[in-house]
C-alpha cells in the first residue's frame, strides 16, 4: 500500500539522508523522538489543543456557488486552510513541530522562508510556545515580502537575510542547513515543506494530514461518499501531501499536483520541478531537481515566490513515477486570473499559490459531470500578494493595450 | 602516511577559479611549498558544508564557465606535470548522481585522479558508489564528526580508503582563529579505532601553522587546508601560497 511509505526512510528510491556527517546524530535523534511522540495520546492531544483552541481548527469546507456555476460543471469544494491562524496551512506543522522541539529540549528554532508565509507560521509558534526563533530569507524576498519580514519581527524572530546564491529560497535552505551544522547541539531546525532528509518528508506530511483527513471525515459524514479530485498547488508540496495522503489507497479519487508554469514550460522560466525535472541530490533528499547538463541547480521563476523551488517533496517524486498523481502546471497569467476570479466571485482572496490550484480545478471541473465533486486546497490567503497581483495587472494591462 | 615521521599536508583548491590556468599555478605553488595531495574542488550550485570563502569562489567559478569536464581536463594536466602526486576530487553527491556514477567515475580515473570526497554522501547511502569506485580502483574518503558515534565511526572507517576525514569542528568550512579540547578529544577517538587500518585527515577551519600542530599533536596523520588557500588566491596573493604551504607543512613534522 502506498500509505505505508516511506519504508527505510525512503519513498520507493526516492528520499533519503543525504547530509553532512555532522548532523546524523541530529537527524537519528530527531527521528527516535519523532517514532516517540507520534503514537503517543499525552503529544497528539497537546498539539490538538492548539489545533483547535488556538488555531481554529477545524477549517470549513465551502460550496463555492459561484466558481461552480461560472465553470460550468463538476461542484467545487474549497478546503479553508486561508482561514487558519497565521493565514496558511503552515500552522499545522509549525506548531507539531515546535511542540516536538520543546520535547526534546530544544530552545532555539531555526526556519528557512520563501514567501515569508512559513516563516511567519514559525514566529508564531515560537511566540507561543516560549521558544527563540531565527528565520533565514532570501534577500529577494526580504525585499518583496516585506510585510511578511516585520510580521515576523513583530512576533519576535529575527530575520536573517541571505545574500548567497539566487537569494531565494533554495538559498535560504542553504543557509539555515549551515547554521544547523554549526549549532547543532542546542537548535532545532523547523523545515517547512515535505522536503529535506528523513524523517522531514513524513514528519510534515504527518502535520499537515490533518487536512485531508478533515476532508474525508466531512465528505463521508455529509455525502456518505468520497470526492472524485483533489487539487492542491505543489511547491515543496506539503499542502497537497497533507491532501493527498489519507485517499492514497482510494483510487477511486484522483490526486492532481499543480505546479508553477510561469511563464511557460517551453521558455524555461518557471518552477514546475515534477512537469519538467529530473533526478536528482540536494538539501539532504533524492528527489525530481531542476538542473543543468552538468547536475548544477537552476534558478527558478514564478510569481507566487511560495512555488520558487528547484526541487520537490520525494513522496510526489513517487506519487508520480508510480502515476498515483497527476502533476500538472499553471502559468502566472492563469494564477493572476484565478485570483481574480475567486476574489469577485466568491469575496475570497487565495494567495497566488493556491490560485493554481484554483485555475486548473476550474479547468477539469468543465470536462466533468455536474454531480462529480472537486476538492480544491485552498492553502492561504492573498493579503500579502495584492501589491504583486496590481503591480503584475498593471504591467499586464499596458501590455495589451500596446497588442 | 600513518606511522610516518610527518603528517601529510592537503591542500584544496576551486577548479578554474579564478581560471583554470590560476588554478594550475597554485597546484604547482603549493606542491613546490610540500603538499602531499591535492584536493581539486569541482563546484556545485549549492554547497551547503562550505563557508563563505569557497562559496563564493565556487559562484565565481561556475559563473565563468567551469564544469566537471572541464575540472576534469585540468586534472589532466596536473596529473601529466606532478605524476606521482595524489589528487582528490571534492564535489557534492549530485555532480555524480546526475551523470551517473558508473560514467563520471569512469571517465575521473581516466583523467588520473585518484579518489573522491563526497561531504554529503554519507555511508549508508553509498551503497552503489563505493562498489563502483572500488571497480575503478579510486579511493572514497567519508567523513566523521566530532560527534559521530563509535558504531559509525567504525562504520566510517570499514567504507573509507585511501584516509578517513575527519571534520574538525560543528561547523562548515571557512578559517578559525582557534579550536577547542573536544577538535583533539576526536582526533584520539577516531586514532584509537583506525589505528592500523586507515590514516585521519583532520580538516575545516585549519588556517595556521599553530593550528596544523594542534591537530598533528593530537595525532593527525594528515591536516587538510581548504579556506585558508582559498582566501589567499581570491586576494590576488596566489605568489604567497608556496610559503604557506612551506609553513604549514613545517607544523607537520612531528
Amino acid at each position: 500500500m502506498l500509505s505505508s511509505y516511506p519504508v527505510g526512510g525512503k519513498f520507493g528510491k526516492y528520499g533519503g539522508k543525504y547530509i553532512p556527517e555532522t548532523l546524523e546524530p541530529a537527524v537519528q535523534k530527531l527521528e527516535d523522538a519523532y517514532e516517540k511522540y507520534r503514537n503517543d495520546p499525552d503529544f497528539q492531544k497537546e498539539l490538538n489543543y492548539y489545533l483547535t483552541e488556538y488555531a481554529g481548527r477545524p477549517t470549513p469546507l465551502y460550496f463555492a456557488k459561484n466558481l461552480t456555476e461560472s465553470a460550468g460543471g463538476a461542484k467545487i469544494y474549497l478546503k479553508r486552510e486561508d482561514l487558519l491562524h497565521g493565514g496558511a496551512h503552515k500552522t499545522n506543522n509549525t506548531l507539531g513541530q515546535a511542540l516536538l522541539a520543546k520535547r526534546m529540549g530544544k530552545k532555539r528554532i531555526i526556519a528557512e522562508t520563501g514567501a515569508g508565509q512559513h516563516g511567519v507560521g514559525t514566529a508564531i509558534a515560537c511566540s507561543v510556545l516560549g521558544l527563540s526563533g531565527e528565520v533565514y530569507m532570501g534577500s529577494k524576498d526580504v525585499e518583496r515580502q516585506k510585510l511578511n519580514v516585520f510580521r515576523m519581527q513583530l512576533l519576535g524572530t529575527k530575520v536573517h537575510s541571505v545574500d548567497s546564491g539566487s537569494q531565494t529560497l533554495k538559498d535560504a535552505i542553504n543557509e539555515a542547513i549551515r547554521d544547523w551544522i554549526s549549532n547543532v547541539q542546542t537548535t532545532y531546525y523547523l523545515i517547512g515543506s515535505v522536503v529535506g532528509p528523513h524523517p522531514y518528508p513524513m514528519m510534515v506530511r504527518d502535520f499537515q494530514s490533518v487536512i485531508g483527513n478533515e476532508v474525508r471525515q466531512e465528505m463521508l459524514q455529509r455525502y456518505g461518499s468520497l470526492p472524485s479530485a483533489i487539487v492542491a498547488c505543489v511547491g515543496g508540496g506539503s499542502n497537497a501531501m497533507g491532501s493527498f495522503y489519507p485517499f492514497l489507497d482510494d483510487s477511486s479519487v484522483r490526486l492532481i499536483g499543480v505546479e508553477a508554469g510561469g511563464q511557460g514550460l517551453k521558455t524555461g522560466k518557471h518552477s514546475a520541478t515534477l512537469c519538467a525535472g529530473s533526478e536528482g541530490v540536494l538539501h539532504g533528499m533524492f528527489t525530481y531537481l531542476l538542473q543543468d547538463k552538468q547536475g548544477q541547480v537552476i534558478d527558478t521563476h514564478s510569481v507566487s515566490a511560495g512555488l520558487d523551488y528547484p526541487g520537490v517533496g520525494p513522496e510526489h517524486s513517487m506519487l508520480k513515477d508510480v502515476k498515483r498523481a497527476e502533476y500538472v502546471s499553471c502559468t502566472d497569467d492563469e494564477a493572476i486570473d484565478a485570483f481574480v476570479a475567486l476574489s469577485r466571485l466568491e469575496g475570497i482572496i487565495p494567495a497566488l499559490e493556491s490560485s493554481h490550484a484554483i485555475s486548473h480545478a476550474v479547468k477539469m471541473a468543465k470536462e466533468m459531470d455536474r454531480d462529480e465533486i472537486i476538492i480544491v486546497t485552498l492553502s492561504g490567503r492573498g493579503d500579502k500578494d495584492v501589491q504583486v497581483v496590481q503591480e503584475y495587472l498593471a504591467k499586464r494591462g499596458k501590455k495589451r493595450a500596446r497588442k | 602516511m600513518a606511522g610516518r615521521k610527518e603528517a601529510a599536508l592537503v591542500c584544496y583548491v576551486v577548479a578554474g577559479y579564478p581560471d583554470m590556468k590560476a588554478t594550475e599555478e597554485a597546484v604547482d605553488l603549493l606542491v613546490a611549498g610540500g603538499a602531499d595531495i591535492i584536493e581539486l574542488g569541482i563546484p556545485f550550485s549549492d554547497p551547503i558544508a562550505d563557508g563563505p570563502t569557497i562559496q563564493q569562489a565556487s559562484n565565481a567559478a561556475l559563473q565563468a564557465g567551469v564544469t566537471p569536464e572541464k575540472a576534469m581536463q585540468l586534472a589532466k594536466r596536473i596529473r601529466k606535470k606532478h605524476p606521482a602526486l595524489p589528487i582528490l576530487f571534492m564535489t557534492y553527491s549530485n555532480i555524480l548522481v546526475h551523470a551517473g556514477f558508473e560514467q563520471f567515475l569512469e571517465k575521473s580515473k581516466q583523467s588520473g585522479v585518484d579518489g573522491f570526497i563526497l561531504p554529503d554522501m554519507p555511508v549508508e547511502e553509498a551503497g552503489q558508489y563505493s562498489a563502483l569506485a572500488e571497480k575503478q580502483g579510486l579511493a572514497t574518503v567519508f567523513l566523521a564528526s566530532p560527534n559521530t558515534s563509535k558504531e559509525r565511526l567504525q562504520k566510517i572507517i570499514d567504507r573509507s580508503s585511501g584516509f578517513m576525514y575527519l571534520v574538525s569542528v560543528f561547523g562548515i568550512t571557512g578559517a578559525r582563529k582557534s579550536f577547542e579540547g573536544y577538535t583533539q578529544d576526536a582526533i584520539k577517538r577516531s586514532k584509537k579505532l583506525a589505528a592500523g587500518k586507515l590514516p585521519v585527515g583532520v580538516g575545516f577551519g585549519i588556517s595556521k601553522p599553530e593550528h596544523a600542530r594542534f591537530m598533528v599533536g593530537a595525532g593527525a596523520d594528515a591536516i587538510i587546508v581548504g579556506s585558508a588557500i582559498v582566501n589567499k588566491i581570491s586576494n590576488g596573493k596566489t605568489a604567497e601560497l608556496k610559503a604557506l604551504a612551506a609553513s604549514l607543512k613545517k607544523a607537520c613534522r612531528k
